[in-house]
Protein backbone atom coordinates (compact mmCIF):
# COMPACT_ATOMS: atom_id res chain seq x y z
CA UNK A 1 0.00 0.00 0.00
CA UNK A 2 2.96 2.02 1.14
CA UNK A 3 4.30 1.75 -2.20
CA UNK A 4 1.54 1.99 -4.27
CA UNK A 5 1.36 5.17 -2.44
CA UNK A 6 4.99 6.41 -3.73
CA UNK A 7 4.89 4.93 -6.93
CA UNK A 8 1.06 6.24 -8.38
CA UNK A 9 -0.41 8.74 -6.11
CA UNK A 10 2.24 10.92 -5.40
CA UNK A 11 3.71 11.20 -8.39
CA UNK A 12 0.26 11.54 -10.62
CA UNK A 13 -2.25 12.56 -7.89
CA UNK A 14 -0.65 14.82 -6.23
CA UNK A 15 3.00 16.06 -7.23
CA UNK A 16 2.35 16.69 -10.89
CA UNK A 17 -1.00 18.70 -9.99
CA UNK A 18 0.60 20.47 -8.11
CA UNK A 19 3.78 21.12 -10.04
CA UNK A 20 1.60 21.95 -12.97
CA UNK A 21 -0.90 24.49 -11.03
CA UNK A 22 3.00 26.71 -9.67
CA UNK A 23 3.80 26.57 -13.50
CA UNK A 24 0.50 27.74 -14.90
CA UNK A 25 0.43 30.54 -12.53
CA UNK A 26 3.94 31.33 -13.21
CA UNK A 27 2.63 31.94 -16.64
CA UNK A 28 -0.64 32.75 -16.45
CA UNK A 29 0.01 36.24 -14.22
CA UNK A 30 2.45 37.96 -15.50
CA UNK A 31 0.70 36.94 -18.84
CA UNK A 32 -2.42 39.07 -17.46
CA UNK A 33 0.46 41.99 -16.51
CA UNK A 34 1.08 41.78 -19.78
CA UNK A 35 -2.36 42.04 -21.17
CA UNK A 36 -3.10 45.26 -18.65
CA UNK A 37 -0.22 47.21 -20.59
CA UNK A 38 -0.94 45.54 -24.25
CA UNK A 39 -4.44 47.21 -23.53
CA UNK A 40 -2.69 50.61 -22.10
CA UNK A 41 -0.37 50.82 -25.16
CA UNK A 42 -3.10 50.27 -27.84
CA UNK A 43 -5.19 53.16 -26.64
CA UNK A 44 -1.75 55.44 -25.94
CA UNK A 45 -0.54 54.71 -29.48
CA UNK A 46 -3.92 55.35 -30.56
CA UNK A 47 -4.36 58.38 -28.79
CA UNK A 48 -1.12 59.65 -30.08
CA UNK A 49 -1.64 58.72 -33.69
CA UNK A 50 -4.81 61.59 -33.12
CA UNK A 51 -2.61 63.80 -31.65
CA UNK A 52 -4.45 62.98 -28.29
CA UNK A 53 -2.79 62.04 -24.55
CA UNK A 54 -4.54 59.25 -24.17
CA UNK A 55 -4.50 57.48 -20.34
CA UNK A 56 -2.46 60.03 -18.35
CA UNK A 57 -4.00 60.20 -14.76
CA UNK A 58 -3.94 57.19 -12.90
CA UNK A 59 -0.52 56.43 -11.96
CA UNK A 60 2.52 57.81 -13.64
CA UNK A 61 2.26 58.65 -17.88
CA UNK A 62 -1.13 56.59 -16.69
CA UNK A 63 0.20 53.34 -16.58
CA UNK A 64 -2.16 51.84 -13.57
CA UNK A 65 -5.32 52.59 -16.24
CA UNK A 66 -5.85 49.40 -17.22
CA UNK A 67 -5.87 47.97 -13.05
CA UNK A 68 -8.04 51.15 -12.27
CA UNK A 69 -10.52 49.93 -15.34
CA UNK A 70 -10.29 46.44 -13.87
CA UNK A 71 -11.17 47.41 -10.75
CA UNK A 72 -14.08 49.68 -12.03
CA UNK A 73 -15.60 46.43 -14.04
CA UNK A 74 -15.40 43.95 -11.08
CA UNK A 75 -17.41 46.25 -8.50
CA UNK A 76 -19.92 47.46 -11.08
CA UNK A 77 -23.32 45.60 -11.42
CA UNK A 78 -23.56 42.56 -13.47
CA UNK A 79 -26.87 43.06 -15.73
CA UNK A 80 -28.32 40.47 -16.95
CA UNK A 81 -31.21 40.96 -19.29
CA UNK A 82 -34.82 39.36 -18.63
CA UNK A 83 -35.21 37.82 -22.15
CA UNK A 84 -31.90 36.06 -22.20
CA UNK A 85 -31.18 32.17 -21.81
CA UNK A 86 -29.41 33.11 -18.50
CA UNK A 87 -26.63 29.98 -18.47
CA UNK A 88 -25.55 30.11 -22.12
CA UNK A 89 -25.53 34.06 -21.28
CA UNK A 90 -23.25 33.58 -18.14
CA UNK A 91 -20.91 31.18 -20.27
CA UNK A 92 -20.12 32.69 -23.07
CA UNK A 93 -17.58 35.11 -21.24
CA UNK A 94 -15.95 32.25 -19.31
CA UNK A 95 -15.67 30.60 -22.75
CA UNK A 96 -13.44 33.65 -24.16
CA UNK A 97 -11.29 34.42 -21.41
CA UNK A 98 -10.26 30.37 -20.72
CA UNK A 99 -10.11 29.53 -24.39
CA UNK A 100 -8.23 32.38 -24.90
CA UNK A 101 -5.98 31.67 -22.06
CA UNK A 102 -5.55 27.95 -22.46
CA UNK A 103 -4.57 28.24 -25.46
CA UNK A 104 -0.99 30.12 -24.24
CA UNK A 105 -0.18 26.67 -23.22
CA UNK A 106 1.85 25.66 -26.01
CA UNK A 107 3.82 28.98 -26.43
CA UNK A 108 7.46 28.57 -26.19
CA UNK A 109 8.76 31.97 -24.58
CA UNK A 110 12.66 31.41 -24.19
CA UNK A 111 15.35 28.87 -24.76
CA UNK A 112 15.63 25.89 -22.75
CA UNK A 113 18.47 25.58 -20.31
CA UNK A 114 21.11 23.81 -21.43
CA UNK A 115 19.94 25.24 -24.60
CA UNK A 116 21.52 22.84 -27.09
CA UNK A 117 18.83 19.63 -26.18
CA UNK A 118 15.80 21.48 -28.26
CA UNK A 119 13.93 22.53 -24.81
CA UNK A 120 12.21 25.75 -23.87
CA UNK A 121 10.56 27.75 -21.44
CA UNK A 122 7.20 26.04 -22.06
CA UNK A 123 3.93 25.07 -19.78
CA UNK A 124 2.97 21.97 -21.98
CA UNK A 125 5.80 20.50 -24.76
CA UNK A 126 3.30 18.74 -26.75
CA UNK A 127 3.77 16.55 -30.25
CA UNK A 128 0.90 18.33 -31.65
CA UNK A 129 1.63 21.96 -30.61
CA UNK A 130 0.65 23.41 -34.01
CA UNK A 131 -2.65 21.28 -34.11
CA UNK A 132 -3.73 22.41 -30.70
CA UNK A 133 -3.33 26.00 -31.18
CA UNK A 134 -5.73 25.00 -34.41
CA UNK A 135 -8.17 23.18 -32.24
CA UNK A 136 -8.31 25.60 -29.39
CA UNK A 137 -8.69 28.57 -31.19
CA UNK A 138 -11.47 27.49 -33.01
CA UNK A 139 -13.40 27.44 -29.83
CA UNK A 140 -13.40 31.15 -29.47
CA UNK A 141 -16.20 31.37 -32.47
CA UNK A 142 -18.49 29.96 -29.63
CA UNK A 143 -17.82 32.70 -27.40
CA UNK A 144 -19.10 35.48 -29.94
CA UNK A 145 -21.81 33.17 -31.32
CA UNK A 146 -23.28 32.17 -27.96
CA UNK A 147 -22.75 35.38 -26.26
CA UNK A 148 -24.52 36.64 -29.25
CA UNK A 149 -27.55 34.68 -29.38
CA UNK A 150 -27.81 34.54 -25.91
CA UNK A 151 -28.77 38.00 -25.50
CA UNK A 152 -32.49 37.82 -27.11
CA UNK A 153 -31.22 40.90 -29.31
CA UNK A 154 -31.44 41.66 -32.67
CA UNK A 155 -27.60 43.57 -33.00
CA UNK A 156 -26.02 40.95 -30.64
CA UNK A 157 -27.43 37.87 -32.94
CA UNK A 158 -26.47 40.21 -36.20
CA UNK A 159 -22.85 40.66 -34.78
CA UNK A 160 -22.88 36.91 -33.63
CA UNK A 161 -23.56 35.86 -37.56
CA UNK A 162 -21.34 37.94 -39.32
CA UNK A 163 -18.51 36.73 -36.89
CA UNK A 164 -18.76 33.26 -37.22
CA UNK A 165 -18.52 34.09 -40.93
CA UNK A 166 -15.81 36.15 -40.28
CA UNK A 167 -13.90 33.62 -38.52
CA UNK A 168 -14.48 30.68 -40.50
CA UNK A 169 -13.02 32.22 -43.16
CA UNK A 170 -10.38 33.49 -42.17
CA UNK A 171 -9.04 30.55 -40.27
CA UNK A 172 -8.76 28.32 -43.39
CA UNK A 173 -6.34 30.80 -44.86
CA UNK A 174 -4.65 30.75 -41.26
CA UNK A 175 -4.37 27.27 -41.63
CA UNK A 176 -2.95 27.17 -44.91
CA UNK A 177 -0.21 29.56 -44.00
CA UNK A 178 0.79 27.19 -41.34
CA UNK A 179 0.93 24.62 -43.67
CA UNK A 180 3.54 26.64 -45.33
CA UNK A 181 5.65 27.24 -42.34
CA UNK A 182 5.07 23.59 -41.31
CA UNK A 183 6.78 22.57 -44.69
CA UNK A 184 9.90 23.59 -44.23
CA UNK A 185 10.19 22.69 -40.40
CA UNK A 186 8.85 19.52 -40.83
CA UNK A 187 7.31 19.24 -37.42
CA UNK A 188 3.87 20.54 -35.27
CA UNK A 189 6.07 20.80 -32.34
CA UNK A 190 6.10 24.65 -31.43
CA UNK A 191 9.48 24.38 -30.15
CA UNK A 192 11.15 23.01 -33.49
CA UNK A 193 9.21 25.58 -35.41
CA UNK A 194 11.88 28.22 -33.59
CA UNK A 195 14.45 25.92 -33.93
CA UNK A 196 14.17 25.21 -37.16
CA UNK A 197 15.06 29.19 -37.83
CA UNK A 198 18.62 28.85 -36.42
CA UNK A 199 20.04 27.80 -39.86
CA UNK A 200 18.51 28.90 -43.12
CA UNK A 201 18.88 31.68 -46.00
CA UNK A 202 21.63 33.45 -44.07
CA UNK A 203 24.19 30.94 -44.00
CA UNK A 204 22.94 29.73 -47.60
CA UNK A 205 23.54 32.96 -48.84
CA UNK A 206 27.17 33.30 -46.95
CA UNK A 207 26.29 36.07 -43.75
CA UNK A 208 25.71 33.60 -41.40
CA UNK A 209 25.98 35.86 -38.69
CA UNK A 210 22.95 37.76 -39.96
CA UNK A 211 20.67 35.14 -38.45
CA UNK A 212 17.81 37.48 -38.49
CA UNK A 213 17.70 36.62 -42.58
CA UNK A 214 17.18 33.26 -41.22
CA UNK A 215 13.64 33.56 -40.11
CA UNK A 216 10.82 32.18 -42.20
CA UNK A 217 9.55 35.94 -43.21
CA UNK A 218 11.83 36.21 -45.78
CA UNK A 219 11.61 32.79 -47.51
CA UNK A 220 7.50 32.89 -46.98
CA UNK A 221 7.56 36.71 -47.44
CA UNK A 222 3.95 36.56 -48.80
CA UNK A 223 2.61 34.70 -46.76
CA UNK A 224 3.79 36.68 -43.56
CA UNK A 225 1.83 39.34 -44.64
CA UNK A 226 -1.36 36.96 -45.15
CA UNK A 227 -0.90 35.92 -41.72
CA UNK A 228 -0.97 39.35 -40.49
CA UNK A 229 -3.59 40.37 -41.97
CA UNK A 230 -5.64 37.39 -41.49
CA UNK A 231 -4.85 37.61 -37.70
CA UNK A 232 -6.45 41.04 -37.72
CA UNK A 233 -9.28 39.62 -39.22
CA UNK A 234 -9.26 36.08 -36.97
CA UNK A 235 -9.18 38.36 -33.78
CA UNK A 236 -11.55 41.05 -34.81
CA UNK A 237 -9.18 43.95 -34.56
CA UNK A 238 -9.61 47.40 -36.58
CA UNK A 239 -9.87 47.27 -39.84
CA UNK A 240 -12.22 44.20 -39.56
CA UNK A 241 -14.14 44.57 -36.92
CA UNK A 242 -17.20 44.44 -38.32
CA UNK A 243 -18.48 42.18 -35.27
CA UNK A 244 -18.48 45.07 -32.96
CA UNK A 245 -18.92 47.63 -35.83
CA UNK A 246 -20.63 50.28 -33.01
CA UNK A 247 -21.50 52.79 -36.31
CA UNK A 248 -24.13 49.97 -37.19
CA UNK A 249 -23.93 47.50 -34.60
CA UNK A 250 -23.70 49.72 -31.58
CA UNK A 251 -21.01 47.25 -29.41
CA UNK A 252 -21.96 44.27 -31.71
CA UNK A 253 -22.09 41.09 -29.33
CA UNK A 254 -21.07 42.39 -26.08
CA UNK A 255 -24.26 45.01 -26.34
CA UNK A 256 -25.62 43.42 -23.49
CA UNK A 257 -23.07 42.67 -21.19
CA UNK A 258 -21.81 44.64 -18.41
CA UNK A 259 -19.50 45.11 -15.76
CA UNK A 260 -16.49 41.88 -14.97
CA UNK A 261 -18.82 39.94 -17.73
CA UNK A 262 -17.86 42.76 -20.48
CA UNK A 263 -14.33 42.53 -18.82
CA UNK A 264 -14.02 38.99 -19.53
CA UNK A 265 -14.91 39.55 -23.14
CA UNK A 266 -12.49 42.41 -23.19
CA UNK A 267 -9.82 40.40 -21.97
CA UNK A 268 -10.28 37.13 -24.32
CA UNK A 269 -9.96 39.87 -27.36
CA UNK A 270 -6.78 40.97 -25.97
CA UNK A 271 -5.55 37.71 -25.37
CA UNK A 272 -6.39 36.49 -28.58
CA UNK A 273 -4.61 39.58 -30.17
CA UNK A 274 -1.67 39.16 -27.76
CA UNK A 275 -1.49 35.25 -28.66
CA UNK A 276 -1.87 36.21 -32.52
CA UNK A 277 1.62 38.73 -31.58
CA UNK A 278 3.07 35.29 -30.24
CA UNK A 279 2.11 33.38 -32.97
CA UNK A 280 3.81 35.60 -35.97
CA UNK A 281 7.12 35.86 -33.28
CA UNK A 282 6.74 31.99 -33.25
CA UNK A 283 6.09 31.21 -37.11
CA UNK A 284 7.80 34.19 -39.23
CA UNK A 285 10.23 36.38 -36.37
CA UNK A 286 12.08 33.37 -35.12
CA UNK A 287 10.75 33.36 -31.76
CA UNK A 288 13.66 33.91 -28.90
CA UNK A 289 16.04 33.66 -31.29
CA UNK A 290 18.67 36.77 -31.49
CA UNK A 291 18.40 38.94 -34.95
CA UNK A 292 22.50 38.97 -35.03
CA UNK A 293 25.01 36.41 -34.32
CA UNK A 294 26.72 38.35 -31.87
CA UNK A 295 28.01 37.55 -28.59
CA UNK A 296 26.42 41.03 -26.50
CA UNK A 297 23.35 39.68 -28.30
CA UNK A 298 23.59 35.86 -27.34
CA UNK A 299 24.23 37.25 -23.43
CA UNK A 300 20.28 38.72 -23.28
CA UNK A 301 18.30 35.83 -22.39
CA UNK A 302 16.17 34.84 -25.03
CA UNK A 303 12.72 35.94 -23.12
CA UNK A 304 13.52 39.38 -24.12
CA UNK A 305 14.24 38.92 -27.66
CA UNK A 306 10.71 37.06 -27.61
CA UNK A 307 8.86 40.18 -26.07
CA UNK A 308 10.49 42.64 -28.17
CA UNK A 309 9.53 40.84 -30.99
CA UNK A 310 5.51 40.84 -29.72
CA UNK A 311 5.51 44.30 -28.56
CA UNK A 312 6.66 45.36 -32.61
CA UNK A 313 4.09 43.21 -33.92
CA UNK A 314 1.57 44.36 -31.40
CA UNK A 315 2.94 48.02 -32.35
CA UNK A 316 1.75 47.28 -36.28
CA UNK A 317 -1.99 45.97 -35.01
CA UNK A 318 -2.11 49.13 -33.00
CA UNK A 319 -1.07 51.46 -35.88
CA UNK A 320 -3.29 49.46 -37.95
CA UNK A 321 -6.20 50.05 -35.59
CA UNK A 322 -4.94 53.73 -35.98
CA UNK A 323 -5.06 54.45 -39.40
CA UNK A 324 -6.79 52.13 -41.86
CA UNK A 325 -10.89 52.79 -42.18
CA UNK A 326 -13.18 50.03 -41.23
CA UNK A 327 -13.62 46.97 -44.44
CA UNK A 328 -17.63 46.53 -45.90
CA UNK A 329 -18.47 43.17 -45.21
CA UNK A 330 -18.70 41.74 -48.62
CA UNK A 331 -15.00 43.56 -49.11
CA UNK A 332 -14.29 41.52 -46.35
CA UNK A 333 -15.44 38.26 -47.75
CA UNK A 334 -13.94 38.72 -51.14
CA UNK A 335 -10.36 39.16 -49.65
CA UNK A 336 -10.55 36.29 -47.69
CA UNK A 337 -11.73 33.35 -50.12
CA UNK A 338 -10.92 35.34 -53.17
CA UNK A 339 -7.17 36.63 -52.62
CA UNK A 340 -6.35 34.79 -49.91
CA UNK A 341 -7.40 31.09 -50.23
CA UNK A 342 -5.60 30.70 -53.67
CA UNK A 343 -2.86 33.10 -52.94
CA UNK A 344 -2.09 30.76 -49.88
CA UNK A 345 -3.08 27.60 -51.57
CA UNK A 346 -0.65 28.11 -54.42
CA UNK A 347 2.09 28.95 -52.20
CA UNK A 348 1.71 25.69 -50.14
CA UNK A 349 1.92 24.23 -53.57
CA UNK A 350 4.78 26.08 -54.77
CA UNK A 351 6.48 25.67 -51.47
CA UNK A 352 5.96 21.74 -51.71
CA UNK A 353 7.30 21.75 -55.11
CA UNK A 354 10.31 23.50 -54.19
CA UNK A 355 11.39 21.56 -51.16
CA UNK A 356 10.57 17.95 -53.04
CA UNK A 357 12.60 19.30 -56.26
CA UNK A 358 15.46 20.45 -55.16
CA UNK A 359 15.54 17.56 -52.24
CA UNK A 360 15.71 20.80 -49.45
CA UNK A 361 12.43 19.09 -47.54
CA UNK A 362 13.45 18.29 -43.85
CA UNK B 1 -6.80 1.63 -10.67
CA UNK B 2 -4.34 4.17 -12.65
CA UNK B 3 -4.63 7.98 -13.42
CA UNK B 4 -5.38 7.03 -17.01
CA UNK B 5 -9.21 4.82 -15.97
CA UNK B 6 -10.10 7.58 -13.99
CA UNK B 7 -10.12 10.22 -17.00
CA UNK B 8 -11.78 7.14 -19.24
CA UNK B 9 -14.68 6.55 -16.85
CA UNK B 10 -14.75 10.49 -16.96
CA UNK B 11 -14.49 11.40 -19.93
CA UNK B 12 -16.78 8.38 -21.23
CA UNK B 13 -19.60 9.40 -18.36
CA UNK B 14 -19.59 13.13 -20.03
CA UNK B 15 -19.57 11.75 -23.50
CA UNK B 16 -22.97 9.16 -22.98
CA UNK B 17 -24.53 11.70 -21.03
CA UNK B 18 -24.53 14.51 -23.50
CA UNK B 19 -25.14 12.28 -25.98
CA UNK B 20 -28.13 12.01 -24.37
CA UNK B 21 -28.93 15.58 -23.80
CA UNK B 22 -28.39 15.59 -27.48
CA UNK B 23 -31.73 13.74 -28.35
CA UNK B 24 -33.58 14.64 -25.14
CA UNK B 25 -33.01 18.91 -25.12
CA UNK B 26 -35.94 20.44 -25.86
CA UNK B 27 -34.42 23.63 -27.99
CA UNK B 28 -32.31 22.46 -30.74
CA UNK B 29 -29.52 25.06 -29.96
CA UNK B 30 -29.09 23.78 -26.61
CA UNK B 31 -28.64 20.16 -28.37
CA UNK B 32 -26.28 21.60 -30.32
CA UNK B 33 -23.80 22.67 -27.57
CA UNK B 34 -24.76 19.02 -26.17
CA UNK B 35 -23.41 17.70 -29.26
CA UNK B 36 -20.18 20.29 -29.26
CA UNK B 37 -19.59 18.96 -25.42
CA UNK B 38 -19.44 15.25 -26.72
CA UNK B 39 -17.14 15.51 -29.39
CA UNK B 40 -14.66 17.19 -26.69
CA UNK B 41 -15.17 14.60 -24.53
CA UNK B 42 -14.44 11.63 -27.69
CA UNK B 43 -11.08 13.92 -28.90
CA UNK B 44 -10.27 13.34 -24.84
CA UNK B 45 -10.93 9.33 -25.12
CA UNK B 46 -8.35 9.75 -28.41
CA UNK B 47 -5.88 11.70 -26.24
CA UNK B 48 -6.23 8.88 -23.25
CA UNK B 49 -4.99 6.12 -26.48
CA UNK B 50 -2.01 8.14 -27.31
CA UNK B 51 -3.95 9.25 -30.40
CA UNK B 52 -3.09 12.73 -30.25
CA UNK B 53 -3.66 13.54 -33.95
CA UNK B 54 -7.20 12.22 -34.34
CA UNK B 55 -7.60 14.18 -31.02
CA UNK B 56 -6.83 17.08 -32.12
CA UNK B 57 -8.23 16.84 -35.63
CA UNK B 58 -11.49 15.96 -34.09
CA UNK B 59 -11.94 19.38 -32.43
CA UNK B 60 -10.72 21.12 -35.44
CA UNK B 61 -13.22 19.94 -38.11
CA UNK B 62 -16.28 18.71 -36.32
CA UNK B 63 -16.31 21.06 -32.89
CA UNK B 64 -14.41 24.11 -35.49
CA UNK B 65 -16.23 24.28 -38.20
CA UNK B 66 -19.25 21.43 -38.53
CA UNK B 67 -20.91 22.08 -35.28
CA UNK B 68 -20.34 25.56 -35.92
CA UNK B 69 -22.58 25.63 -38.92
CA UNK B 70 -24.95 23.43 -37.52
CA UNK B 71 -25.20 26.20 -34.73
CA UNK B 72 -25.98 28.77 -37.18
CA UNK B 73 -28.43 26.87 -39.09
CA UNK B 74 -30.11 26.04 -35.71
CA UNK B 75 -30.28 29.40 -34.80
CA UNK B 76 -31.61 30.92 -38.27
CA UNK B 77 -34.70 28.50 -38.51
CA UNK B 78 -37.85 28.88 -37.00
CA UNK B 79 -38.36 25.63 -35.36
CA UNK B 80 -41.80 24.31 -34.46
CA UNK B 81 -41.73 22.19 -31.74
CA UNK B 82 -45.22 21.14 -31.13
CA UNK B 83 -45.15 20.18 -34.88
CA UNK B 84 -41.63 17.65 -34.21
CA UNK B 85 -43.38 16.36 -31.48
CA UNK B 86 -45.96 15.05 -33.47
CA UNK B 87 -44.46 12.49 -35.39
CA UNK B 88 -42.83 11.24 -32.35
CA UNK B 89 -44.90 8.27 -32.41
CA UNK B 90 -45.35 7.33 -35.94
CA UNK B 91 -41.81 7.16 -36.48
CA UNK B 92 -40.63 5.18 -33.15
CA UNK B 93 -40.20 1.85 -34.36
CA UNK B 94 -38.26 3.02 -37.53
CA UNK B 95 -36.02 4.75 -35.04
CA UNK B 96 -35.44 1.63 -32.97
CA UNK B 97 -35.38 -0.54 -35.49
CA UNK B 98 -32.33 1.60 -37.13
CA UNK B 99 -30.95 1.86 -33.59
CA UNK B 100 -31.24 -1.50 -32.81
CA UNK B 101 -29.62 -2.47 -35.72
CA UNK B 102 -26.43 -0.35 -35.32
CA UNK B 103 -26.14 -1.70 -31.45
CA UNK B 104 -26.36 -5.27 -32.60
CA UNK B 105 -23.47 -4.97 -35.06
CA UNK B 106 -21.09 -2.89 -32.58
CA UNK B 107 -22.06 -6.03 -29.86
CA UNK B 108 -21.00 -8.79 -32.67
CA UNK B 109 -17.91 -6.05 -34.06
CA UNK B 110 -16.85 -5.97 -30.60
CA UNK B 111 -17.35 -10.01 -30.17
CA UNK B 112 -15.42 -10.59 -33.16
CA UNK B 113 -12.45 -8.63 -31.78
CA UNK B 114 -12.55 -9.82 -28.47
CA UNK B 115 -12.41 -13.97 -29.84
CA UNK B 116 -9.41 -12.44 -32.30
CA UNK B 117 -7.52 -11.24 -29.87
CA UNK B 118 -7.45 -7.93 -30.22
CA UNK B 119 -6.21 -5.67 -33.48
CA UNK B 120 -2.77 -6.28 -32.98
CA UNK B 121 -2.76 -10.00 -34.01
CA UNK B 122 -4.06 -9.13 -37.40
CA UNK B 123 -3.31 -5.89 -38.37
CA UNK B 124 -3.53 -4.89 -42.35
CA UNK B 125 -0.65 -2.49 -42.59
CA UNK B 126 2.39 -3.24 -39.60
CA UNK B 127 1.82 -0.82 -36.39
CA UNK B 128 4.52 1.54 -35.85
CA UNK B 129 6.51 1.58 -32.30
CA UNK B 130 4.72 5.05 -31.28
CA UNK B 131 8.01 6.17 -29.22
CA UNK B 132 10.23 6.03 -32.58
CA UNK B 133 7.63 7.80 -34.80
CA UNK B 134 4.80 10.49 -34.07
CA UNK B 135 1.16 9.65 -35.14
CA UNK B 136 0.50 12.36 -37.26
CA UNK B 137 3.55 11.01 -39.59
CA UNK B 138 2.62 7.11 -38.97
CA UNK B 139 -0.59 8.32 -40.45
CA UNK B 140 0.65 10.68 -43.25
CA UNK B 141 2.79 7.47 -44.46
CA UNK B 142 0.01 5.39 -44.63
CA UNK B 143 -2.29 7.42 -45.93
CA UNK B 144 -0.61 9.13 -48.66
CA UNK B 145 0.69 5.60 -49.86
CA UNK B 146 -1.41 3.03 -49.57
CA UNK B 147 -4.49 4.33 -49.53
CA UNK B 148 -3.81 7.35 -51.54
CA UNK B 149 -6.19 6.32 -54.29
CA UNK B 150 -9.33 5.91 -51.43
CA UNK B 151 -8.05 9.69 -50.26
CA UNK B 152 -8.50 11.11 -53.74
CA UNK B 153 -11.56 9.76 -54.00
CA UNK B 154 -13.00 11.11 -50.61
CA UNK B 155 -11.59 13.90 -51.99
CA UNK B 156 -13.86 13.85 -55.58
CA UNK B 157 -16.53 13.04 -53.71
CA UNK B 158 -16.66 16.16 -50.84
CA UNK B 159 -16.02 18.29 -54.42
CA UNK B 160 -19.00 16.82 -55.71
CA UNK B 161 -21.21 17.44 -52.86
CA UNK B 162 -19.90 21.07 -52.63
CA UNK B 163 -20.35 21.71 -56.19
CA UNK B 164 -24.36 20.32 -56.08
CA UNK B 165 -25.06 22.59 -52.90
CA UNK B 166 -23.52 25.62 -54.85
CA UNK B 167 -25.85 24.32 -57.81
CA UNK B 168 -28.64 23.75 -55.90
CA UNK B 169 -28.49 27.32 -54.02
CA UNK B 170 -27.07 29.42 -56.49
CA UNK B 171 -29.50 32.04 -58.28
CA UNK B 172 -28.20 34.82 -60.96
CA UNK B 173 -29.37 38.06 -59.50
CA UNK B 174 -29.17 40.74 -62.48
CA UNK B 175 -30.23 43.35 -60.19
CA UNK B 176 -27.30 43.48 -57.35
CA UNK B 177 -25.22 45.68 -57.53
CA UNK B 178 -21.54 44.25 -57.73
CA UNK B 179 -18.41 46.34 -57.25
CA UNK B 180 -15.25 45.56 -59.64
CA UNK B 181 -12.44 46.00 -57.47
CA UNK B 182 -9.66 46.53 -60.12
CA UNK B 183 -12.13 49.43 -61.53
CA UNK B 184 -11.84 50.96 -57.70
CA UNK B 185 -7.98 50.54 -57.58
CA UNK B 186 -7.92 52.18 -61.39
CA UNK B 187 -9.92 55.27 -60.22
CA UNK B 188 -7.59 58.53 -60.38
CA UNK B 189 -8.66 62.21 -58.74
CA UNK B 190 -8.89 63.00 -62.91
CA UNK B 191 -11.43 60.43 -63.82
CA UNK B 192 -13.69 60.44 -60.33
CA UNK B 193 -13.47 64.22 -59.45
CA UNK B 194 -14.07 67.42 -62.07
CA UNK B 195 -13.09 70.82 -60.89
CA UNK B 196 -15.28 74.05 -62.59
CA UNK B 197 -14.94 77.59 -61.66
CA UNK B 198 -18.09 78.76 -60.49
CA UNK B 199 -18.67 82.17 -61.11
CA UNK B 200 -20.48 84.74 -58.63
CA UNK B 201 -24.56 84.51 -58.58
CA UNK B 202 -24.92 81.87 -61.72
CA UNK B 203 -24.11 78.53 -60.80
CA UNK B 204 -23.18 75.34 -62.61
Amino acid sequence: MVDYFWSTIWPWIIWTPILKTIQSLAFIVPLLILIAYIIYADRKIWAAVQLRRGPNVVGPWGLLQSFADMAKFLFKEPIIPSGSNKVLFLLAPLIAAFVTIAVWAVIPIGSGWPAAEGTSWVVANINVGILYVLAISSLEVYAIIIGGWASNSKYPFLSALRSAGQMISYEVSIGFVIVTVLLLVGSLNMTDIVLAQQTGLANWLGVPSLTILNWFWLPLFPMFIVFFISALAETNRPPFDLPEAESELVAGFMVEYSSSLYMLFMLGEYLAVTFMCAMITILFLGGWLPPADIAIFNWIPGIFWFMAKLWMVFFMFAMVKAFVPRYRYDQLMRLGWKVFLPLSLFMVVAVASVLHFFDLAP
Amino acid sequence: MGIADLFFYLFSALTIGSAVMVISARNPVHAVLFLILAFINAAGLFLLLGAEFLAMLLIIVYVGAVAVLFLFVVMMLDVDFAELRAGYMKYFPVGATIGFIVLAELMALFGAWKLEGGISVTPKAPIPDIATLTNTEAIGRVLYTDYIFYFEAVGIILLTAMVGAIVLTFRQNDKAKRQNIADQVARTPQTSIKIKKVETGKGI
